[in-house]
Formats: C-alpha cells, structure tokens, sequence
C-alpha cells in the first residue's frame, strides 16, 4: 500500500492522513470486474426494446419473425411477462418506479418507456432482433414541455414539506429597500455516469444471484424480492466495483428484466442498457422553473425571501426535486416562503442526481442574492455573512456546527476577493473580458441505520463486512483507515469487504451519507469486538464476529440542522463576439466535517465543483415537443465538461467538528456541486455585465446578450 | 455461436498484447466486443459504444483507437495494446503508477481509456506532433513542453463524469516528466 504523505500511520492514526485507493492497483491495470463483466456458462444477452411514442397503448408486439430469427431464445412484453408486486413502499420511503417494474400493461406513458425485451445467444443476435420488432401503438397527444405557471402543477412534499411560511411576505418586501424578483430555469441534466446500467441474473440452486451496478446492493435485493414475491433470504445481490452513479443506479428496467428472462430461460441473463437507453431509464435531474424574491434593508438583512421551485415528473411516478429547500436552511428572513412543487407531463421519471434540489436550487438562490449585492451596493460575501442565521430558520433548532462564515473568510483571502473591483464589464484580457464570482453552499449531513460485521482472525488479520457501495467515493479506502483505527492496527491488516447484500442491511451511497453511516456501523462493532477481545485467550480458527447495528444510536441523536458548508469561487473569461466562456479557476473552501482521507475527499470536492462548471455551461438534455423524444440523446448530443473545460481546480477545508456525533463524517460526495454553476453565473455577470439566469449559459445566450443595445441587458 | 467463416462470420486472428488469439466473429463484432465478450479482457470499457466517450481506447499499432468503432475484422493483423498489456508483469506503467498515486480517478470505469489514451498522448507529444493548442507550428520549432493546457487539449476525447480531470492531468504530466527524463537520459547514453 502506498501513502502519499510518508509517516508511520499506526501512530498517528490512518484516518486523516491520505492513503491511495485500496482497488487502486485493479483499477489502472483493467482487472477490476465491473458488472457486465463477470463470465458466465449458457450467458445469454438481453436487449431492451423502447417506444417510440410519448403516449398511447401497445397494440401488437409481432413476436412471431422475432422468435423465429436463429439465435433468439424469447421475447418477454406485457403479453406474457409474469406480473410483478409493486404496491409497496421501499427502503428510502418511497414506491417503486413504475419504469422499472417493466412489462405490466400496455400503457406507454413517454418516449423511451420499455416495451420488450428480446433475449439471444449472442449481443450481436439480441441487438439485431430487437432492432427487427414491430410494435405497434395507439399514439395519443403529449404534453412534455415545462413551463413556469403550467396549469397541471400542484404543491408536493417528496423528502420534505412541500410549503413552508411565515411572516407578511409581501408587507416585507413593500418595506424593502432594495428588491430582487427574478426567474431562473434550469434545463434537464442526465447523470451520465460513465458506465451504463448492467445486471446479470441467474439462479443458483434455488437462489437468485444478481450481479449488478448499483448504489447500494442490499437497497436493490430488497426491492427486487418484494417485487417477485421472494423470500428477502433467497435473493443475494453483489456490486462489487460500479462506474458512477450520483444518484442514477437504483432499482430499474434492467435488473427487474434480467430476472424475468433468467427465470424463463432457466440460465444466466445480462441486460446492459445502452447509452441513449439510459437517457430515459435511469431517471435524470428535472428541468426546474424557480422565482426567487428578495427584499433587504438599507445595509443588506434580508426582510423577505421567497423560493418557488417547479420541476416535472412523470404521470407514473411523482419525483420531487426539492430546489426550494435550500433557503430553509441557508437564509433567514421576518416574512420567509417556500414551496415546491411539480407538473406530471408525458416524460420519464426524473430521480436523484448528484445534490438533488441544492444544485438547482442554490443556482438561483445563490444568482439572486448577488444580484441583491449588486443593487445595495455591497460585496456579495459581506452581504452572505450579514444573513448568517443564528438557528434553523424554518425549524428553529440549532445548528450542530455552521462554518459557513469560515469558509467564505478563507476562501475570500486564498482567492485574492479583497482585491476586486465590483464594478462589472470592466477587466479586458485581449478579446476576453474577465470577471470573478463566488457563491454559498450547503448540503445536508445525515445518517442511516446500518449493520456491519467485524471479524477477528486467527492471523491477528481482521475482516470487515458491510453492504456498502464504494460508485467512485473511495468508500472502501474510507472505511479501511476507519476499521484499522477503531480496531487500533493498522489499515494493511483490515480487509474490508461491500457489496454484498448477504452482509446485511445498510445504507445506500446516497445523500452524502454512505461514508457516515458505515463509518458509525463499522466504528461500533470494531469496538464491541475489541471488548470481546479483551476478554479472550486465543482467537478460534473462524475468528471471532461481532455485528453491530447503529438504529437505535441514530434515534438518540438530539435533532438538530447538520449541515455541511462551503464557500465558491469562480473567475472566468469571456468572448462575446463567440460566446465562448472559460473557467480560468475555481476554489471551493468546504467545512464537511472530519475528513477521513484527504486524497479521495479532494478528488470528490472537486469532481463536484467539476459538475458545477459542466452545468453552468454545457449540460441541457432537449426535448423535441413533437415527438417528445430526446434531440441526440447520448454524449455528443448531451455535453458533459471533459479536460479543456477543466482548469486546475482547488478544494480544501477549515477545521469542522461535530461535538456529539461519534463519527464526526459529513460526507463531501454532494456539497462541491452546490453553489458553483452560480459562482460561475455570477463571474460571467462581473465580466460582462449581463445577468444569466438560464442555464446552461450557452455560447449563443452570450452572443444574443452582448447583440442586444450596449450589451449591458440581462439575459 | 457463429460457424468459423460465412458470409456473416470469419475465423481470424488478434494479436493482443502479444499474444495471438484465434477466434471465428460475426462479421458485426466490434474489437471492443471481440475483447469483452469473446477474449475476457474485460479491462476494456463499454461507456457509450458510439465512439463519444474514449471509455474503449486501445492502443492499435501503438496509436489510441477507439475499439468499439474499429471492426474486429478491421484489426487483424494489427498490434493492439489493451489496459491488460501496458504492465511490464507486476511493475505498472509510469502512467498506470502516477494515475494510483495522484488518485487519477474516481470509479475507475473510464480509467483503462484515459491511460491507454495518456500513453498514446505522451508519444505523440514526443514525436513532436502538434495539437489545436500548441502555438509554434513551424516546421523549425524547437520541441515544445507537455503543458498541462497541452495534455487536457489532448486527453479531450477522454470523458470522466466522476470529475476527475484535475487529478489525471496532474497524473499524467507526471509520467510525461518520468517519460522525458528517460529519453533524455537515453540519449546521453548514446551520445556517449
């Protein structure tokens, strides 16, 4: 094992210090099996069938030349696919998306909706085959345009309730010295994880074995058995490496297919989703229409805040993406509302994605009160740490720890903010134009229940079980500094063991709690098992096991607002004969609690100001109206940031400590992402003087803003 | 599977890393299924399989390649390099070692492409072709450095959703140096 700082970590403990990844070595030598990859005897290859319509009802799938193609072993469609359970409410709370429990009826509710799957020897054959069927449809007319004010949207709670109130909003703003009410639009952002969804199923002596990609295999064994009506004990689930997911890799079309095929053929069945079938299968961040209304008085304290957040879902399925939370928990105001709600149009069914509701909703929280700086005349992070609030400002309670003043402070002296002139449109580099931006963020620190398995070996070794996911975190380097300090060794003698559903329920990697909630699991059976230890003479040749289980641990922290916090910072540089912007440098200074391993935690912080970039100004997914389908939806169509977007972008932390939380872990997978597409926003608008309250800000957004009359109208 | 040779199928033979396989492919293979699915060589990524992604590059006659839009037909008799061949035994490739030590990565899934690419990256900058941002063309230019400006032009066909470019340009200016450092100490070796 190889540590980049040199020192002998059994003093010093291993948590804190960085330690390159534990699979590192089989990730850069290609031996580290992702889920499609995994050989099999008699596998044979599954291949999705999507409509072709937004909406209507299947009237014939002609299977008949399908079958009879050589190579071809079925065709599974609502017609003859075994009806599945899906009244029910999972694991994270909430039901089953209907996209995933597949062939039901004959509904077809948007473009892209599964309608069959073909299943062949070969890729090749299932591909080809599955090209060949003809379904035929009623088609039906669709809506699948979002826009501000549709008449079919409703308030909806999701995670959170839908509306929160207090004070006379409009009595605050007439009150107001300085007033900002805008609209801002965010555009729908796939996840775009690097590897499409794959699963293999298979029965394996009256057990289903499912391999898969997924964030968190107990989560999708759970599902799955529900939905087949499986004992819980005769499904295992294994993902052992996974190739992203930032919120895509649930339960969906392929796994729940594979086991229908698997369970028909009566022999091993992979479904991978190609790229542009991920485009409607596994879920994506909605576009979002939000109105944000801010008044001030004479020196910047926010007399009135208003959030309203729209976003869309599918008719099957009801997904919330929470852009109005951020302001209850980042801004405190006399008159304070928000509210979010969604419009269900003929379109797929959104999901999580990377900072579900803070990413969007901090984009136009965080343009609005730099707008609000502008127009009172003062330096947007004064203006931030002049709203500092002293508790919760919805409910009340304290903040475990809130560094937020912190982070700004720091980061406002390592990126040279005292230095700035406010004045916009003023700094010229050759044909660009120069402007610096920053932005507040905050994404929530929680934790869920979670059981784990320390063992101790006979060789003095010890092994470490938990149905953890490490999708690209570095969760399994993470938890390997954690067990060997909790267990007082070593991290070279703990072998630490995910993706499992056998070793019992934990928490998905989601949420920014995945870390956090194993790290407490396995913290508390290492020191069960250390007790034990005290207490033994020899170690018996299967070692001894302790398993620990952290609900009750979690039901006895007091409630408080855990939070983490972090300060964004953006210059950027400008063309507007082109349009074309770039991102000269980025620094995000985060308080995200204890940091466990300084060299994965930055990549993560950066990987998520890296996000920010790519959706201030690349990402957007476009819907054609009249077919209701996807323009080009793969990754020449859809563009993500790739190494020119990118400069050298720098993250760090300030110290942050969580007094009663034995683990101390915020989690950093998220709290990067929020706040920076608006510090890019906001330096744009310092460069150029023009507002951008659409994203992505595309070139030709720039062009037409600097076309219109002096350049100096919003955009 | 398919008979040895049809007019949908061939029997050939790849030389991967070395090594020659002999296998018959329905004419429709992609190189990049030949290995995954035919080879167990699995290292190879199927990100996109539309040639938008360099998940699959591979090196072919020691230039990068997208292999899920060359033919396994196409590639016979070519020398193809796979993430599995750039190891000399247990000792990584300098690239494969900075991408470890400097994190170059985040899920790993777009790892066996970008190093693969950097590799291919490194030579070409070597052998002194250009890119869209080296600013002397003339043909009487003296070499110029890999910049990292220079390595994320080049490494642009690599896509990393996890974000993690900071960290593989950092990687791979490091091997680039390793790199230099060996030539040049080779070719004073020469020259004495």
């Amino acid at each position: 094992m190889t540590t980049t700082t040199p020192g002998p970590s059994a003093l010093r403990g291993a948590v804190g210090t960085a330690h390159t990844r534990i699979e590192g070595r089989d990730k850069v030598t290609g031996a580290a099996r992702y889920a499609g990859e995994i050989p099999y005897p008699e596998l044979a290859h599954g291949w999705l069938v999507l409509s072709t319509v937004a909406r209507g009802r299947i009237l014939d799938v002609e299977t008949g030349p399908i079958l009879a193609m050589p190579g071809v072993l079925t065709v599974l469609h609502h017609g003859n696919a075994p009806r599945l359970h899906t009244d029910y409410i999972g694991m994270l709370g909430v039901p089953p998306d209907p996209t995933s429990a597949v062939f039901q009826d004959d509904r077809v509710p948007f473009a892209g909706w599964p309608v069959a799957l073909v299943v062949a020897e070969t890729p090749e054959v299932a591909r080809e085959a599955a090209e060949a069927l003809v379904v035929t449809y009623e088609r039906e007319p669709h809506d699948t345009e979002l826009v501000a004010g549709h008449p079919g949207a409703y308030a909806a709670d999701g995670h959170m309730p839908a509306e929160t109130e207090k004070g006379d909003l409009e009595a605050r703003l007439a009150d107001s010295a300085f007033v900002v009410d805008e609209e801002y639009t965010t555009p729908e952002e796939q996840h775009s994880m690097m590897e499409p969804h794959a699963a293999t199923a298979r029965w394996d002596g009256g057990r289903l074995e499912v391999v898969d990609s997924n964030q968190g295999a107990g989560w999708v064994q759970s599902e799955l058995a529900t939905m087949f009506s499986l004992d819980a004990s005769a499904v295992r689930v294994r993902s052992e490496h996974i190739g992203g997911g930032f919120g895509s890799k649930g339960l969906r079309a392929h796994q729940v297919s594979a086991v229908m095929a698997a369970t028909a053929l009566q022999r091993p069945v992979r479904v991978v989703l190609t790229r542009r079938q991920t485009f409607s299968l596994g879920g994506y961040r909605s576009p979002t229409a939000q109105r944000v209304r801010l008044g001030a008085d004479p020196d910047g304290r926010l007399l009135a805040l208003e959030h309203r957040s729209l976003n869309q879902t599918s008719t099957v399925y009801e997904f919330v993406e929470p852009s109005a939370g951020v302001a209850r928990v980042m801004y405190d105001a006399e008159a304070h509302r928000t509210a979010n709600h969604v419009v269900r149009l003929d379109v797929p069914s959104p999901t999580w994605m990377r900072a579900p509701g803070e990413a969007p909703g901090s984009f136009a929280v965080e343009v609005a009160l730099d707008e609000l700086a502008a127009r009172a005349g003062l330096d947007p992070i004064d203006l931030r740490l002049r709203n500092e609030p002293e508790v919760g400002p919805v409910s009340g309670l304290p903040f475990s720890s809130r560094n937020l003043a912190a982070c700004l402070h720091e980061g406002a002296r390592r990126f040279g903010w005292a230095d700035r002139d406010p004045r916009p449109g003023v700094r010229r580099d050759g044909r660009w134009l120069l402007g610096t931006g920053t932005a507040a963020a905050s994404f929530g620190a929680g934790a869920a229940p979670s059981t784990a398995l320390v063992t101790a070996e006979a060789d003095g070794s010890f092994t470490v079980r938990i149905t953890a996911a490490d999708i690209g975190t570095g969760a399994r380097t993470a938890l390997t500094l954690i067990a060997a300090d909790a267990l007082e060794t070593t991290p070279d003698r703990v072998r630490v063991r995910i993706g499992d559903s056998d070793f019992g329920p934990a928490m998905i990697a989601g949420g920014s709690m995945g870390t956090r909630s194993w790290a407490w699991a396995v913290t508390a059976a290492a020191a069960d098992l250390r007790e034990r230890l005290a207490m033994t003479t020899g170690i018996p040749p299967e070692g001894i096991t302790v398993r620990s289980d952290t609900t009750e641990a979690l039901g006895a922290l007091a409630q408080k607002e855990r939070h983490s916090y972090g300060a964004q910072f953006a210059e950027v540089a400008v063309d507007t004969a082109t349009g074309e912007i770039r991102v000269r440098r980025m620094l995000g200074i985060f308080a995200a609690g204890r940091i466990v391993n300084p060299l994965t935690a930055r990549n993560q912080l950066v990987g998520g100001m890296t996000w920010g970039i790519s959706m201030a100004l690349h990402e957007e997914a476009v819907r054609d109206r009249n077919t209701g389908g996807h323009y080009a939806p793969d990754l020449a169509g859809y563009h993500v940031a790739t190494h020119a977007d990118v400069p050298d972008i720098e993250a760090d932390w300030v110290d942050d400590h969580d007094p009663d939380d034995p683990v101390g872990i915020k989690g950093v997978g998220e709290i990067g992402i929020v706040g920076a597409a608006a510090a890019v926003a906001n330096a744009v608008h310092h460069a150029t003087g023009v507002r951008h309250r659409h994203l992505p800000i595309r070139p030709d957004r720039v062009v037409a803003a600097a076309g219109s009359a002096g350049g100096a109208v919003d955009a | 599977m398919a008979p040895a040779t049809s007019s949908t199928s061939s029997a050939i033979t790849l030389n991967i890393n070395g090594e020659k396989h002999h296998l018959p492919v329905d004419h429709r293979t992609t190189l990049l299924d030949a290995l995954r699915e035919r080879l167990d060589l699995t290292g190879t990524k199927k990100g996109c399989d539309q040639g938008q992604c360099g998940a699959c590059t591979v090196l072919v006659d020691q230039r990068r390649a997208v292999s899920c839009l060359t033919l396994a037909v196409a590639a016979e008799g070519r020398e193809i390099t796979t993430i599995e061949g750039v190891a000399e035994g247990d000792e990584l490739h300098p690239v494969q070692q900075a991408f470890l030590d400097l994190d170059g990565y985040q899920c790993g899934y777009c790892t066996p492409g970008q190093i693969c690419s950097a590799i291919a990256v490194i030579e070409e900058h070597a052998a002194g072709r250009p890119s869209a941002v080296t600013e002397d063309l003339s043909p009487e230019a003296a070499p110029q450095p890999l910049t990292p400006e220079e390595i994320r032009e080049r490494m642009s066909g690599n896509l990393c959703r996890c974000g993690a470019y900071v960290s593989i340009v950092r990687a791979v200016a490091r091997a680039a140096e390793a790199h230099a450092e060996t030539r040049t100490a080779g070719a004073k070796e020469t020259t004495a």
